[in-house]
């Protein structure tokens, strides 16, 4: 089986996210990035299949700047085979991410994408379900265990107040979730070997696809910032203030 | 102009979350209709009807439609959607499996858990897990919505809308509902739970965990949550985390206990109505964003607490 993983740069999860004075939006000068870390999970969950023999070649591709190739390099360190860089300086909203995917897996026919749930950074949580429509596949969305059987694959899913397990004809997209599994580092002599990977430079344009946006970005603003409240003595002036709070 | 709601139901019963979102699709204005689609549609339908502000309630039912997968859904709403100018859904699990499938179909890019309408067009949603709000402007001529419930009030009940039918899609379609698993628990689920109390690293053990959290959040009838840090450090399950990697929580009450305050916990939490931090580090960041903060031995105020309640 032939696996297609995405992956996005985004800015570090650790880094506290400062939004520009001119409200146009989050600034990226400067700032720690990395790849999205549902997306290590993918990439992650793909290794392992390869490991387990499921498997026989994972591609990852990434729609961003240049530097999105680190995130590549990334992947391939993790265990992936070769890259796919389409580069563009603009932001590419999730519908345009889709439909230049649809186009790669129509040049590369995997049995199978695996994508992170959502990134970080705009939270939209849509590329993978928009990819499984363009396409007609069947979706596994918020996967916590996958399993082939067969022709077909069993997804168990993370839903709200439990888990759900659908059965995908392939070939399928499948979004992941935390739990599937903890993502390894690379290790120094596969971060070596990957930088003998290959890794293709496309475009936009060379897939054809329009990627003008449908949003228009207004504002980006700072939420509303949460004053501090007091300190209480002990556990009788805490309990006193949430009774009188309405809180307990 | 005219809205489509799909609604959320559970067990025979319309959740709580579609009077949410019929709130907001009553602010994006025109008509609105709420689709109840699958098991039990008959049985939820009279109580959809009763929503307030509902002109119609479209009831599809069908063995495809049992278990709301994404592709039946998608074969069921994208035909409907000739007739009305936006779908909303709640951002639940549920909605977000199906609303972007709608909208690609529908070649229009999706607003996710919006928590404002500004106007027809413009719509106000959170960015990396709340830490930035960004409003945006569709160009789209149909919009697909998402909406964080936490975000809108809920609907009254004295509607009386018209109930139809609607057909539902003839299958078979690739993906197949196999089984379903969900939490037996007296405890809330995290992400709905009125009141939240969590634990992190500093509890130093999974047993002291479960012997100081557990029965705080019982005697509050509380969800149990936990920091990442906790997580990594194996004292709580990965589906306890609160963060920007795990659960986003907005309770009435949140109790941070041992919990240090990283942005990536801080940015799962801090829409709490009330916070309470325990921590014996005065410094800690979560008393920056703490309504009530106690600087104790956590394994000494923590069953204080549960006695004093």
């Amino acid at each position: 089986m032939k696996v297609l993983v995405p992956v996005k740069r985004v800015i570090d999860y650790n880094v506290k996210v400062r939004v520009k004075p001119d409200k146009s939006g989050v600034d990226l000068a400067n700032v720690k990035m990395s790849m999205n870390p549902f997306d290590e999970i993918s990439v992650e969950e793909a290794v392992r299949m390869k490991e387990a023999g499921t498997v026989t070649e994972i591609v990852v591709v990434s729609v961003g700047p240049q530097q999105a190739q680190e995130t590549l390099r990334t992947s391939l360190a993790m265990g992936a085979d070769r890259g796919i860089l389409i580069k563009t300086d603009v932001t590419v909203e999730p519908l345009a991410v889709a439909k230049l995917l649809a186009k790669v897996v129509a040049e590369e026919k995997p049995d199978l994408v695996i994508l992170g749930k959502q990134a970080i950074d705009d939270d939209s949580n849509q590329t993978g379900q928009m990819l499984a429509a363009l396409l007609d596949w069947p979706q596994g969305t918020f996967a916590y265990k996958l399993e082939k059987d067969g022709d077909k694959l069993k997804v168990t899913r993370e839903v709200d107040g439990g888990l759900q397990t659908v059965s995908l004809t392939l070939p399928a997209v499948v979004t992941v979730d935390l739990r599937l599994n903890e993502p390894r580092y690379a290790s120094l002599p596969n971060i070596m070997k990957a930088k003998k990977k290959e890794i293709a430079e496309k475009s936009p344009e060379d897939y054809g696809v329009d990627i003008s946006p449908r949003l228009t970005v207004v504002s980006v603003t700072e939420p509303a910032v949460r004053q501090a409240g007091e300190k209480v003595e002990d556990v009788a002036t805490l309990v006193s203030k949430l009774k009188t709070a309405g809180a307990v | 102009m005219a809205v489509l709601v799909i609604a959320e139901h559970h067990h025979g019963g319309l959740s709580d979350a579609t009077h949410k979102v019929v709130t907001a699709a009553s602010k994006f204005g025109g008509d609105v209709d709420i689709l109840v689609a699958g098991e039990n549609a008959g049985a939820v339908a009279p109580e959809a009807a009763k929503v307030s502000g509902v002109r119609k309630v479209l009831k599809a039912e069908g063995e495809t439609l049992r278990k709301q997968t994404a592709e039946a859904m998608e074969a069921l709403v994208v035909p409907l959607m000739a007739n009305y100018d936006a779908v909303f859904i709640a951002a639940s699990t549920t909605g977000k499996n199906i609303a972007p499938r709608i909208a690609a179909k529908l070649d229009v890019m999706q607003l996710s858990e919006i928590i404002e309408v500004v106007d027809q067009d413009t719509f106000v949603r959170p960015i990396y897990a709340g830490n930035a709000i960004m409003t945006v402007k569709s160009s789209d001529a149909k919009k697909v919505i998402t909406v964080r419930g936490t975000a809108f009030p809920a609907a009254g009940n004295d509607g009386s809308a018209t109930i139809e039918d609607a057909a539902a899609p003839s299958g078979p379609f690739k993906s197949e509902f196999v089984s379903e698993e969900m939490v037996k628990s007296d405890r809330p689920e995290l992400t709905g739970a009125k009141r939240v109390v969590s634990g992190g690293r500093a509890l130093g053990s999974s047993e002291e965990f479960n012997r100081l959290i557990v029965p705080l959040a019982d005697k509050l009838g509380a969800a149990v949550g936990a920091s990442r840090a906790a997580v990594d450090a194996g004292y709580a399950p990965n589906d306890y985390q609160v963060g920007q990697t795990g659960k986003i929580v907005a309770p009435a009450l949140y109790i941070a206990i041992g919990i240090s305050g990283a942005i990536q916990h801080l940015a799962g939490m801090k829409d709490s109505k009330i916070i309470v931090a325990i921590n014996k580090d005065e410094e800690a960041p979560i008393f920056q964003v703490s309504d009530y903060g106690l600087v104790a031995d956590l394994f000494v105020a923590v069953p204080e607490l549960t006695d004093a309640l």
